[in-house]
């Protein structure tokens, strides 16, 4: 039994009771809170190791919950939401989530993203070799290899590259990437982006057309996996 | 038909004319006075009388039929050039022609309003039918899959005891499969009610299009299709700016919709092109020439060598909830309405249309600002 517990803040019982069962039956211990008052109380009572979070809660909405936990609570949170709205997602993610699910979500999925958000957490990168299947990246070297084949990237390329790669699993906003490849000026000169993401997938992807390392979230950002 | 046209026009316009009609046949009546007597002249006008009532308003025909019971008076009775009629005969065949006129107007009048309410009682029906269908096929659609999840879950909590893993698993796959049909559809009348409330805005971004389409054709074949899908984008292609998200649905369904009601060996081809359109207008400070604005237009087109759509219905295939006749069910209609809609809250238009060598092209056009960027190999 891992000691990981989870909070659900979610005014739906249905919903508590399905995450309730899906991650006990995962070994995780589950925390519950019907409204986002309650899931403040408990935060500060007795912080978990990760909360999941409604946006649409019926007391106060999700994005000022969210903002009230960033405040002091630096663990993992994922947004759930039922509005599949890009705007909504993007503004929890530049607000601090660390991912998001749109319901209905999978379990498998969930727990796949529940996995990713606690390894980034609890282990720091200190390994200088990233491996993801046919590609490594060794960020002491700066080098990057497709099948033991080095790889020649540009400057900017081999930037957006290990700041992908460094949050693997997790979604990185336009602004965001932006913001920290180009400077805080280039934040809605999303043209660059898409540029460099379609050269750099050229050069690491087998199939650039078929991309299997980094991913589109449509109107949210990229992830690489 | 004509009389509907007639109907359209203006009161004083309705006016004008019917008093010009007796007008010009009383003058030709009159130039022909020494070859047909007076009498005959009565008959004519009502002829005229009964005529206008065809076409016109019950009031202009009213003043219609009495200009022309005072222009016989005045101008054809003996003692002509006045009012006065000299014999019992003659005044009662005024009283007459009048009330005939009147009876006429009147009942012409009448017989189209009778008209009028059949009409619209049948186009009442009409609708009602139209309704009652789509109602059917809708409620289809989201009972289905409801009964799938009811049924399965019943027979999962009374009988599970006896049932064996196997059918325990059938039961589970079923109600998956049923609750991810459901949900789709639900996604469908989401999409619906946001376009029909005029709700889209689409959140326009620069995109790549080559990625917009291989998104598509590889979400497409997780299906495991048996068609084969060809791209051809047009080399030199700018960056577009339009919402990502929308114009991936839009494609997804035009092309799932190829997919399903295609045969298994057809080839659907999906094109990109852009042309350059210059709209707005031209400056001239300093002699300069300045482009105000620049607007392109990108243009996918999805044609299929498939048996196309049958000609009749053709134009119909984008009214929401419309299905074919004689398709299996399976859909709520509301794919390509969907995809409509969507290009529509761009600014752009789309088409289908038969190809003569056979099967269907979908033709896509949305303005757009591009950016050629890409083609800068920099950094």
């Amino acid at each position: 039994m891992s000691n990981v517990e989870i909070l659900v803040i979610d005014d739906e019982v249905q919903i508590r009771k399905l995450l309730e069962i899906t991650l006990q039956s995962h070994d995780y211990k589950v925390v519950q809170a019907a409204t986002g008052k309650e899931g403040l109380i408990i935060v500060a009572n007795h912080p978990p190791d990760m909360v999941l979070l409604d946006l649409g809660l019926p007391d106060e909405s999700g994005h000022s919950i969210l903002k009230k936990l960033r405040e002091w609570y630096s663990k993992p949170i994922i947004i759930l939401s039922v509005q599949s709205s890009e705007e909504d997602i993007v503004m929890a993610l530049d607000n601090g989530a660390n991912d998001y699910l749109v319901k209905p979500f999978r379990t498998g999925e969930l727990l796949a993203r529940i996995r990713t958000v606690l390894r980034a957490s609890t282990t720091e990168p200190e390994n200088p070799v990233l491996i993801f299947n046919d590609l490594q990246i060794d960020l002491a070297a700066r080098v990057v290899k497709k099948n033991d084949e080095p790889i020649k990237l540009t400057a900017t390329e081999y930037s957006l590259l290990t700041l992908l790669a460094k949050n693997e699993g997790r979604v990185l906003t336009h602004h965001y990437l932006l913001k920290e490849i180009w400077g805080p000026s280039y934040i809605n000169e999303s043209q660059y982006l898409r540029v460099f993401v379609a050269q750099l997938r050229k050069k690491i992807e087998f199939d650039a057309n078929k991309p299997r390392h980094l991913i589109t979230e449509s109107g949210v950002g990229y992830r690489f996996v | 038909m004509v009389n509907i046209f007639f109907h359209k026009l203006k009161k004083p316009a309705q006016y004008l004319i019917c008093i010009f009609v007796i007008l010009a046949v009383s003058a030709i009546c009159y130039s022909l006075s020494q070859f047909i007597g007076y009498r005959i002249v009565a008959l004519i006008l009502l002829v005229s009388v009964s005529l206008l009532a065809m076409f016109f308003d019950i009031f202009p025909v009213l003043v219609a039929s009495l200009l022309s019971a005072l222009v016989w008076d005045f101008f054809f009775i003996p003692q002509k050039f006045t009012f006065y009629i000299d014999n019992a005969e003659d005044g009662l065949m005024l009283f007459m022609y009048f009330i005939i006129a009147l009876v006429n107007a009147v009942l012409t009048f009448k017989i189209r309003q009778i008209e009028k309410e059949a009409n619209k009682k049948e186009e009442k029906d009409n609708m009602l039918k139209l309704y009652n269908t789509l109602l059917n096929s809708l409620s289809h659609e989201l009972r289905t899959p409801i009964a799938t999840i009811i049924g399965a879950t019943d027979n999962l909590q009374t009988v599970g005891n006896k049932l064996s893993d196997e059918q325990k698993d059938i039961l589970v796959e079923e109600i998956s499969t049923a609750s991810f049909r459901l949900n789709k559809q639900v996604e469908n009348l989401l999409n619906m009610s946001r376009i029909e409330s005029g709700y889209i805005k689409p959140r326009k971004d620069w995109c790549d299009v080559e990625e917009l389409i291989y998104g598509v054709v590889n979400h497409i074949k997780e299906n495991n299709i048996t068609q084969t899908i060809e791209i051809d984008i047009a080399g030199n292609m700018p960056l577009v700016f339009i919402d990502f998200g929308l114009m991936h649905q839009v494609l997804y369904n035009i092309v799932n919709n190829a997919i399903i009601y295609t045969p298994a060996d057809t080839v659907v081809q999906i094109k990109a092109a852009y042309s350059k359109k210059v709209n707005g207008h031209f400056n001239l400070p300093r002699n300069n020439v300045v482009r105000d604005s620049e607007i392109d237009l990108l243009v996918i087109t999805i044609s299929d060598n498939g048996n196309g759509f049958p000609e009749n219905e053709i134009g119909k295939v984008f009214d929401k909830f419309y299905r074919l006749k004689n398709t299996e069910t399976g859909g709520t209609g509301l794919g390509l309405s969907i995809a409509k809609g969507f290009v529509e809250a761009h600014n752009g238009v789309i088409d289908l249309e038969n190809i003569s060598a056979g099967g269907a092209r979908f033709r896509i056009e949305i303005p757009t600002k591009t950016n050629y960027l890409n083609n800068l190999k920099n950094e």
